[in-house]
């Protein structure tokens, strides 16, 4: 995600170009989609166990997903997931009172707001009595704001959870260099003239340069598309094969949003200007203009495009999280069942988005399904040669006997399962708001496309990861 | 190693990055017998690129050998010949390395001057028409490409050929002597290495086709420095000058003790002036001198020396070293902390006092941040690699110590003490080691429960730059225990040394009679800076006296007590006098602010201590002057410790010469260009140094009395 961080000034106009210059095309791939998954016999009926209290999700909304910099551009982070909150209010009618705690997931933190979560809530309405706090993991953040609801739950702490997520990327924390600011902190402190006068003689032009939020992994300075570059080299994931699942993301994308599949999005009226719909950042291309691009963050050689990344983007997400039994005696129809989850973490230098590799066998055995169970994948996509390396070592005996201390290879997801909506590619990555995009994506997917378990996973800056199963609730 | 790096200067001149040249053919591919035979070098076609894999059998490294010579001619030609190819991707088979030189054995094979200029032609007339290619040549570089090897690969800086400095991947591509950077990969479905060499080989590939076919330029942009040097360099006086600035720096640098530099320099010059071919004539000629020079073999003999102390020759040790605990957080405790902790050893740093403590803890960040200055490290990596180290005052967590370190003062019964203690803590595996640097190790492991656990590990200061480690055994140590510590000390990077228990071992043994010389030098009134440069000028990296200063004057009479006591007069000469004086006024050398010189915080220049005039006049002592020639000054020194080298040899302290080479050199600073003791008096004659021996002797008696 840090990587992005580095496009604010410099991708990001030649991101909307490209996608001004290309007509979006209809998508011409749906072959595979029609496909009907084969019945399968579950090994498991359902996922309940003994003495611990189910968790639904009742209902969970999002913002459409915009570019940054283009309608968002002039709010604050809280006026977004403010936009969440009022809408999912909307969205399930829930009383306001009964909601017992607010949790929201975000990365780059705007300092007025850092708990973001307590000022949307005031804003949304919401009582001035329910707590709310904020919780950041890169990537992965809204996934900690749903399993910390998870656990609140089962643990018979509360009954009715707000989780959500929220990043505003159009604007982002710029610094004073830090002896700047040492400055200005030590004339605060000078009591005499003489003392603000000896540190104003201190001053020095270089003492003006701004700096920016971090554009790199802190532990090893190196930018997340650059990573995501060498994952595809080690994984010998070509060009062409990125861009063929970019293409394939926007494709599929583009179909959900015009067949009205994404029902999560709930229009957002923003002040001063219109109400937006939907997402802004889906642009089916083709293959020859993908390839026209220049690699983004190895030059030249390298394949990670702006094409075939996920862009900066601007959104926000917001779910209701209940006890079963509160929803149920609430006179709610809830549409999944949060199940086991996991995280993991490995080497954030070489395995930096390697994580639902290692968290998907992990989730699965612990719930006790194997991949065959699983009918919606939902897998965040950071980059096409992430999502492909990914895979590549999903497939790979060899790996999972070196690396992940497995006898066997984890094993591929079906491709015609796999983000049939969409994924981060094509309908954005707002980094802390991404999370309840997946789980909503799975629950919704299962609900349509009617099956029974969803397996939501996602990489993190940071070398971690995260997965979760999702089970649908009966109809 | 600086001779080597001779071998083709003037094609470094030229700055391609990318070199223009072969193809190759097919056919070959298919086997004819040529093909089969070769063993250093293969090839095959990716497309109308070929790949030329440098691999030289049975070694973790490629050199430039003559088998590799001709085979690489060979299909040199071959590439050229072909219609097929448009295109060469150099590349070493091994993972690492490139070429990483010219091929020590096969230099030091050659008998005389004509035969190694017959070679170095040779490489110059491939390496010239590799670069006259008219086929596009890309190197692909993965580790250690070094002299011979970095003008196969690309071309090089002028202040690179004089130095030999090691230049990491990132730099070079600013000095502009790379193109383009990979950056290893990490995990993908083969091991890291290989698949990095395939990545290189790939990217390299797209890259030569690039250039084949003009998609890529291989110009490289130059920035507006860079043309104006260039443009200096055509005005003939501008040239004069560059000359004989670089000159007058390479001579302070190496007092002329060196013949390489000033020769390249030579070469260069007549390359430039006098064309190309004049030039390549030159270097080959010079570099057929160079190899011929006693310092091309002293320094050759160390080099082989080296390989020999980085080997374990006590085999593995059954258990690994995992956590190590250190006694004594002064200079060397920290410094030898400093080692293990970047190799990953868990350390646990232990002092008496808090104050101790700090000091080491900071000098080992020190150390650590220098690095992040340098951008050797990231903070980060700082951070991670400090959080090895455990600072405490008690023994808290030694009864997982896999080895203690005991660097505490230089007093027999506080090793004892801190022996006794520690050892009611540690578990029955865990070695002891003592660093010391003089006193026996038998009689500090006198008072141990379990002396074949007991064993010297003798560190020079300072640690983080000394590379020697001397490692002492006593007639109890176990195979186990010296095989722990030999392996412990390869981890820390240590070139290593095997000694015989004794009193001074071998090191300190040959440094008290010189330093004894030195007393007496001094005493005869020469001024400490004469000495210094005198010393400097034979080739010891530094000044006697100063040596003095920075071993620290209480640790020099610590030992010269110490020794004097055990070999009497021959360790006589100065007065010892003059040293217990200077304690007691404090003079304890760089350590305390003053000794011979006086030293401040921050200030490089070293002033004369005055308040020395005093005592030095107190001890006076007439020169003798059929002696005291500047040459025969610096011979008494060198003498002396050549001599007790050779006792130590002799009394089966050191088991060969070879270490006795390294340690000297790489402990003491032995002049590298003699290559150590035992080569110098195999370079200069044992007879002549017997007789300037005797003369000595003549003048003072015992202390030069020449051994067998």
């Amino acid at each position: 995600m840090t990587t992005i961080l580095t496009c604010p000034f410099k991708k990001l106009p030649t991101t909307s170009k490209w996608a001004l210059r290309f007509a979006i095309r209809p998508l011409s791939c749906s072959s595979q989609l029609r496909a009907a998954p084969a019945v399968q016999t579950k090994t498991k009926k359902t996922l309940a166990k003994p003495n611990i209290r189910n968790v639904v999700v009742v209902d969970g909304v999002r913002t459409p997903f915009l570019l940054s910099g283009t309608s968002y551009k002039d709010l604050m982070p809280h006026d977004l997931a403010r936009a969440a909150l009022t809408g999912l209010l909307h969205r399930t009618s829930v009383p306001k009172e009964v909601v017992d705690y607010i949790i929201f997931g975000t990365v780059i933190q705007e300092v007025k707001t850092s708990n973001v979560a307590r000022e949307a809530a005031l804003g949304a309405g919401f009582s001035d009595k329910t707590p709310a706090h904020t919780v950041t993991m890169a990537c992965i953040s809204a996934n900690q704001a749903m399993t910390t609801g998870v656990g609140l739950i089962a643990s018979g702490q509360c009954d009715v959870i707000v989780a959500g997520g929220v990043e505003l990327m159009s604007d982002i924390p710029i610094r004073h260099s830090r002896k700047m600011r040492k400055l200005m902190l030590d004339l605060n402190k000078a009591k005499s003239m003489g003392q603000r006068l000896s540190l104003i003689s201190k001053f020095r032009l270089n003492f003006l340069a701004p700096e920016l939020p971090a554009v790199a992994e802190f532990s090893t300075s190196e930018t997340m598309g650059h990573s995501a570059d060498r994952l595809a080299a080690a994984f010998a994931v070509s060009r062409l094969e990125q861009d063929e699942y970019a293409l394939r993301s926007h494709s599929l994308a583009k179909k959900a949003q015009d067949e009205g599949l994404l029902s999560d999005v709930v229009p957002f009226r923003v002040p001063g200007k219109d109400t937006v719909t939907k997402d802004n950042g889906i642009r089916p291309s083709s293959l020859e203009q993908m390839a026209k691009l220049k690699p983004a963050f190895i030059k030249p050689y390298g394949t990670v495009t702006a094409a075939n990344s996920s862009f900066l983007t601007d959104g926000a997400s917001a779910m209701l999280i209940m006890a079963e039994e509160k929803a149920l005696a609430m006179g709610y129809k809830p549409k999944a069942y949060l199940r086991d989850f996991m995280y993991v973490s490995q080497d954030p230098k070489d395995q930096l988005l390697l994580g639902p590799t290692y968290a998907t066998p992990k989730v699965l055995e612990k719930a006790g399904l194997t991949m065959n169970d699983i009918d919606a994948f939902e897998f965040h996509e950071a980059f096409s040669g992430q999502i492909l390396a990914n895979f590549k070592a999903m497939d790979s005996d060899w790996f999972a006997e070196n690396y992940m201390g497995r006898k066997t290879k984890v094993g591929l997801p079906p491709l015609e399962k796999f983000n049939n909506w969409g994924g981060s590619l094509s309908l954005g990555h707002p980094f802390g708001a991404t999370g309840c995009r997946l789980v909503m994506a799975a629950a919704n997917r299962l609900r349509k496309e009617g099956g029974q378990y969803g397996l939501v996973a996602a990489c993190a800056a940071g070398g971690q990861g995260h997965a979760m199963i999702v089970e649908a609730y009966p109809k | 190693m600086v001779a080597c790096r001779a071998i083709g200067i003037l094609s470094r001149f030229s700055a391609f990055r990318i070199l223009r040249s072969r193809g190759y053919i097919c056919r070959n591919f298919t086997g004819s017998s040529a093909l089969l035979t070769r063993t250093h070098i293969n090839y095959g076609v990716k497309g109308d690129v070929a790949v030329v894999r440098i691999n030289s059998p049975n070694s973790k490294v490629n050199t430039l050998s003559k088998e590799l010579h001709s085979e690489f001619t060979e299909v040199m030609n071959e590439i050229w010949a072909s219609d097929q190819i448009r295109s060469a991707v150099l590349i070493s088979s091994k993972p690492g390395c490139f070429i990483a030189g010219a091929d020590i054995n096969m230099l030091s094979a050659c008998k005389t001057l004509q035969e190694v200029t017959q070679l170095s032609q040779e490489a110059q007339r491939i390496l010239e028409k590799l670069e006259k290619s008219p086929k596009p040549v890309v190197a692909a570089i993965n580790g250690s490409c070094l002299g011979g090897g970095l003008e196969v690969g690309v071309p090089a800086a002028l202040d690179m050929m004089l130095t030999g400095r090691n230049i990491r991947a990132d730099r070079a591509k600013k000095m502009g002597l790379v193109d383009q950077l990979v950056e290893p990969l990490g995990p993908g479905l083969k091991p890291p290495e290989e698949r990095t060499m395939e990545y290189l080989e790939e990217v390299a590939i797209t890259f030569a086709k690039g250039l084949a076919d003009k998609k890529i330029s291989p110009k490289r942009n130059k920035g507006l420095v860079e043309k104006l040097t260039a443009y200096a360099m055509t005005i003939p006086f501008v040239r004069q000058q560059v000359y004989k600035k670089v000159e007058e720096k390479v001579r302070k640098q190496t007092k002329g003790l060196y013949p390489a530099p000033l020769k390249i320099i030579d070469v260069v010059k007549t390359g430039i002036e006098q064309g190309s071919d004049a030039g390549y004539l030159s270097e080959s000629q010079k570099f057929g001198e160079l190899v011929m020079t006693k310092e091309s073999k002293a320094l050759m003999g160390l080099y082989h020396g080296q390989v020999l102390c980085k080997k374990n020759k006590f085999g593995a040790p059954q258990k690994d070293v995992k956590h190590l605990a250190i006694l004594g957080a002064g200079l060397m405790g920290a410094g030898i902390a400093q080692v293990s902790v970047d190799k990953g050893l868990k350390t646990i740093l232990k002092d008496a006092t808090l104050t101790g403590l700090d000091r080491g803890q900071q000098q080992v960040f020190k150390g650590l941040n220098d690095k992040v200055k340098k951008k050797a490290l990231t903070s980060f990596e700082r951070d991670s690699i400090f959080s090895n180290l455990t600072g405490q005052l008690d023994y808290q967590g030694f009864e997982k110590a896999d080895m203690v370190i005991e660097a505490v003062f230089e007093d027999l019964s506080l090793k004892h003490r801190v022996l006794k203690e520690v050892e009611a803590v540690i578990p029955d595996h865990c070695i002891f080691a003592s660093n010391t640097s003089a006193l026996p190790i038998s009689e500090i492991a006198a008072v141990s429960k379990r002396p074949e656990k007991v064993i010297g590990m003798h560190y020079f200061s300072p640690v983080d730059k000394m590379q020697l480690l001397e490692i002492i055994t006593t007639e109890k140590t176990s195979r186990d225990t010296s095989a722990s510590a030999v392996a412990v000390g390869l981890k820390q990077g240590k070139v290593i040394i095997v000694v015989k228990d004794g009193p001074g071992f071998y090191t300190t043994r040959c440094l008290a009679p010189m330093m004894s010389e030195v007393i007496r030098i001094l005493q005869e009134g020469v001024d400490p800076k004469k000495l210094d440069s005198l010393t400097t000028s034979f080739g010891f990296p530094v000044g006697a006296a100063t040596l003095v200063d920075e071993v620290g004057v209480d640790v020099a009479k610590h030992v010269a007590e110490d020794l004097g006591k055990v070999f009497g007069e021959r360790f006589g000469g100065g007065n010892p006098e003059l040293l217990t004086q200077m304690v007691s006024k404090g003079f304890l050398g760089r350590k305390s602010g003053k000794g011979f010189y006086i030293y401040q915080e921050g200030v490089k220049r070293k002033d004369l201590n005055s308040d020395m005039d005093s005592i030095l006049a107190s001890l006076k002592l007439p020169p003798k002057s059929e002696v005291s020639s500047d040459e025969d000054i610096q011979f008494r020194l060198v003498t002396r410790f050549v001599n007790e080298a050779v006792m130590c040899l002799q009394e089966g302290i050191l088991a060969t010469p070879a270490e006795g080479d390294i340690g000297a050199v790489f402990g003491l600073g032995f002049p590298p260009c003699l290559g150590g003791p035992f080569r110098f008096v195999d370079l200069y004659g044992a007879q002549t140094i017997v007789d300037r021996l005797k003369k000595y002797e003549a003048a003072y008696g015992k202390q030069f009395t020449p051994c067998q």
